[in-house]
């Protein structure tokens, strides 16, 4: 990379795509990015997004024991994901604790046993990229893993789009007028478990729930129409993953901490500087100066 | 239109009770409403209001009694779009990304298809439901930068577009202006000529005396039910509100 000094824009973002392994990700990523980024959207109306940041550590056993018996490890992640909402449910139903105190409680406990037992089963689960994500080193039978699964999710949530929007807005409504309020919320936390599976790949459990929040919360920033806000938020995801990936190339950084990161300067900027909801207002600074 | 037969019963809740995980929140409650009753129901914080709304929409289960809508289950009056809910103000998340037309458009969900495709007969029925609480002016405002009072229209409407013979109302005066107050009353009316069945929450006694036939008292359970005339008195309200007298709650009785 000591050519730096001598990059145009242009070999910038092309000299990165000559390599195969570099495509690979900035496809994969986008397409993770653009399944979070869209569940985001439902996840930060619906106030979920400490849920998101329990499941998300929760399909880690799922993922090591799959892994061990040679089962799909969504399809773990997918049972332990479930799971630990259904514990954190029956803990707070019959204890005293508080919700949060339980969910912090639970998720830890999960992660901590995928851990442990990541130590104790020898096989070639790279603690590191699960953890951190690997975007880089894709396998090709999980890119395909990768494109089903985020494929099922997009179809979910579009099939079920108005329906989960009115779940996240007026659950007690929809269920006035016959609409299968448990279904949509087993729905939701489906998709956010297979969200996390394939989230972990590109940024690892630990930074997964970020691409579960952020583009939500900063799509929520800059407008008032859900539509709209499911749009920025995935469009958002996306760029920040391309982002992150040729930042992480040209400079030589972990690339999931440089995705999650670009994610938080998208946010911040939309914080200081969207329209309506920014703390500068950029739209009553431009209507001053007409 | 459909025929309404007025001496049915449209909400015939016997004996139910509620309990949230062991706590009891409601029992032995009874109510029967017609066709073309108002009906108010009135009783302190946590007497047991929301969940009496809550067991007949079906969002809470009751453990013990029964419930008939228009001689059916919850169930299927679910289906058949019966119940209308009007949530409280603060039940909302007013923050919520949607605007006026697309809040409306929800009480056609149910009888939609899957993916909630609006046809044109939806659309015609949120485009009347809107006319009908004055609200064309803001089809397109987020609910965020209405007034609490535009608010409170814009979920009635989504009742009306619903179509329901039954509406339940969540304090539907408290937090609005003069104008929606007078045109909620004049709804009322409406709906009352309709045949429509209203249940009422109110904190406010003036509305009861003004717009209902009968008033549910509870606290935990039924204090007493029947027409407003009979029994509203100070003394059941007096019971009611926990042995506070009406005086101290709402001033001087006229």
């Amino acid at each position: 990379m000591e050519l730096c000094s001598f990059l145009t824009l242009d070999s910038f973002i092309t000299d990165p795509l000559t390599h195969d392994f570099m495509r690979k990700a900035l496809l994969m990523s986008s397409l993770v990015a653009a399944v979070c980024g869209f569940l985001s959207s439902y996840l930060t109306l619906k106030g979920w997004a400490l849920m998101g940041d329990a499941v998300s550590h929760s399909v880690m056993p799922g993922v090591v024991v799959a892994y061990a018996l040679g089962l799909p490890f969504s399809l773990g992640a997918f049972i332990f994901g479930v799971g630990s909402v259904a514990l954190i449910g029956f803990i707070k139903q019959k204890s005293r604790v508080k919700e949060d105190t339980v969910i912090g409680l639970v998720f830890t406990g999960f992660f901590a046993l995928g851990i442990v037992l990541v130590s104790k089963i020898k096989s070639n689960i790279d603690l590191h990229s699960i953890l951190f994500g690997s975007p880089l080193g894709i396998s090709l039978s999980d890119v395909k893993q990768t494109i089903f699964i985020s494929l099922l999710v997009v179809i979910l949530l579009l099939i079920f789009r108005k329906d989960l929007m009115l779940y996240c807005f007026d659950p007690r409504h929809a269920k006035t007028v016959g609409i299968n309020v448990f279904f949509l919320h087993y729905l939701l936390l489906t998709c956010l478990s297979l969200a996390a599976v394939v989230g972990l790949q590109s940024v690892g459990i630990i930074l997964v729930v970020a691409m579960l929040i952020t583009p939500g919360a900063t799509a929520y920033l800059l407008t008032d129409k859900f539509d709209n806000m499911t749009v920025i938020s995935v469009l958002s995801a996306i760029i920040s993953s391309l982002i992150g990936i040729y930042v992480s190339f040209w400079f030589d950084l972990e690339t999931g901490g440089s995705i999650v990161l670009a994610q938080t300067f998208i946010f911040l900027f939309a914080f200081l500087f969207a329209p309506r909801y920014g703390i500068f207002k950029l739209k009553k600074l431009f209507a001053g100066y007409k | 239109m459909e025929t309404i037969n007025y001496q049915n019963f449209r909400i015939e809740a016997e004996n139910i009770c509620v309990d949230y995980n062991g706590k009891v929140a409601l029992y032995d409650a009874n109510l029967r409403l017609k066709p073309g009753q108002i009906c108010g129901l009135v009783g302190m914080n946590g007497a047991g209001k929301t969940t009496f709304f809550n067991a007949l929409t079906g969002f809470v289960n009751i453990s013990k009694g029964k419930i008939r809508i228009n001689g059916e289950s919850v169930r299927s009056a679910q289906k058949d779009q019966t119940i209308a809910y009007v949530p409280q103000n603060e039940g909302i998340d007013s923050q919520f990304p949607i605007n006026v037309w697309d809040v409306v458009m929800m009480g056609r969900y149910g009888s939609m298809n899957i993916f909630r495709c609006p046809r044109e007969s939806d659309v015609q029925a949120v485009k009347d439901a809107i006319e009908r609480v004055d609200l064309t002016e803001h089809l397109s405002t987020p609910i965020g930068n209405l007034s609490g009072g535009q608010r409170k229209r814009t979920f009635l409407a989504r009742a009306i577009a619903q179509r329901a013979s039954i509406l339940l109302l969540d304090e539907p005066f408290s937090g609005v202006d003069i104008r929606t107050e007078k045109l909620i009353s004049e709804l009322f009316i409406q709906f009352k000529n309709e045949g429509k069945t209203i249940l009422l929450s109110t904190h406010d006694m003036i509305h009861v005396r003004e717009f209902c036939d009968l008033v549910l008292l509870i606290n935990k359970t039924v204090v007493a039910y029947g027409e407003t005339s009979e029994v509203f008195t100070p003394e059941n309200i007096t019971t009611t509100f926990g042995g506070i007298s009406p005086d101290f709650l709402f001033g001087p009785e006229s």
